[in-house]
């Protein structure tokens, strides 16, 4: 089984300057190790949404390698974006699904289904290709070679599950976190500081 | 539905003056001859859903990326998308014209249709401005959106109270 780190050690190693859009327990392995904060946007007050968003950013920028760090509880919320993105078809987007069959925010409850295989769901949706790893030296293996292909492709992780029990952090400083990082990826994505203040937190 | 005329191409017209990019969108009855009309329209690029909640979510990373988008969804998919619109509109402050197909919607308020009888109410709820369109002569009012929106860094509705017209009907 594959850990958050390890997972996201692997990935950050072939990231390139792809874009990430990560939510969950994933955005916080991953705030730890990208090393280009500007290029990252961590998900919050979002319901599951991560893969909608990544799918605009990739439309957007399709010359923009776009890596979605999405979770299995998420996507079962947003399951029908599966099919969106692969209607659009995007190249450039990478969705990875960290699948531990539980709510890890939430204190480790299952998800309905806990033995979804949410690759068998990509490719019956027409992604372009989809991938199942369970163990970390057959994932590091093979990701540098995938990320070369066309996408829509999505990446299936089974991972150890790590269930919370110290609650979400829901200050007014925490909320402000996100706000501020897709500015800063507009910026950095367009070259324009042009997206001022807006909304409760910023 | 009023009977009031409005017609898809007169829409695209408007969206092409603002230079929109992509229209993101869930069809419903009413807005079928604009899906129809806006396939023609090389400057726009079409953006289906399978749920209205990702609506809002896709056009935030379009506009994050650097593009222009509007998003058009039926007012009991509004419904749906609710939380989208908190967390990722709203909360955010995203300059957002929401095109919203005000099934239901008579003007005499005592609709049958509860999808029409809370549009406003919730749009309120939500404290998201908004203008209601029924025909051709209201399309003045479209530019009017999209400068609020830009303005105020918040999502602005533009509730579409009739159904759009077929090409070349009068």
């Amino acid at each position: 089984m594959i850990t958050y780190e390890n997972a996201c050690r692997i990935i950050n190693r072939s990231r390139g300057s792809a874009v990430s859009v990560t939510t969950m327990t994933q955005t916080k392995y991953w705030n730890e190790i990208s090393e280009d904060p500007d290029l990252d946007i961590g998900i919050s007050n979002g319901m599951s949404k991560a893969s909608s968003i990544a799918l605009g950013v990739a439309l957007g920028k399709p010359e923009t390698t776009v890596l979605c760090l999405d979770a299995d509880g998420s996507l079962l919320m947003n399951l029908g974006s599966l099919a969106t993105v692969a209607g659009m078809g995007p190249k450039n987007m990478f969705h990875f699904v960290f699948n531990n069959g539980i709510y890890a925010i939430t204190g480790g409850q299952p998800v309905p289904a806990p033995g979804v295989e949410y690759a068998e769901v990509a490719k019956a949706c027409g992604y372009s290709a989809s991938y199942r790893f369970e163990d970390t030296e057959t994932f590091d293996n093979n990701l540098p070679k995938i990320l070369q292909s066309e996408g829509p492709v999505l990446i299936e992780l089974i991972v150890k599950g790590e269930p919370q029990t110290d609650g979400v952090d829901q200050t007014w400083e925490s909320n402000a976190g996100m706000p501020r990082q897709l500015r800063a990826l507009r910026k950095r994505l367009t070259g324009k500081d042009d997206w001022g203040a807006g909304g409760p937190y910023i | 539905m009023i009977n009031g005329i409005l017609h898809p191409k007169n829409v695209i017209d408007q969206l092409v003056r603002q230079k929109v990019s992509h229209y993101v969108t869930l069809p419903d009855s009413e807005t079928a001859h604009m899906y129809e009309a806006l396939m023609a329209e090389p400057s726009i690029t079409v953006v289906p859903v399978a749920r209205e909640g990702e609506a809002i979510p896709v056009a935030a990373g379009l506009f994050i990326a650097g593009q222009n988008p509007v998003i058009s969804i039926q007012n009991a998919g509004f419904y749906e998308a609710g939380d989208a619109l908190r967390g990722l509109a709203l909360g955010i402050g995203l300059p957002l014209v929401m095109f919203i197909g005000y099934r239901g919607h008579n003007r005499k308020g005592d609709t049958p249709d509860s999808a029409a009888a809370f549009l406003e109410p919730y749009l309120h709820l939500w404290r998201v401005d908004y203008f209601v369109i029924e025909s051709d002569d209201d399309l003045e009012r479209v530019p009017l959106a999209f400068e609020r929106a830009a303005a105020t860094n918040q999502p602005f509705a533009v509730a579409i109270g009739t159904e759009y017209a077929k090409e070349g009907v009068e």
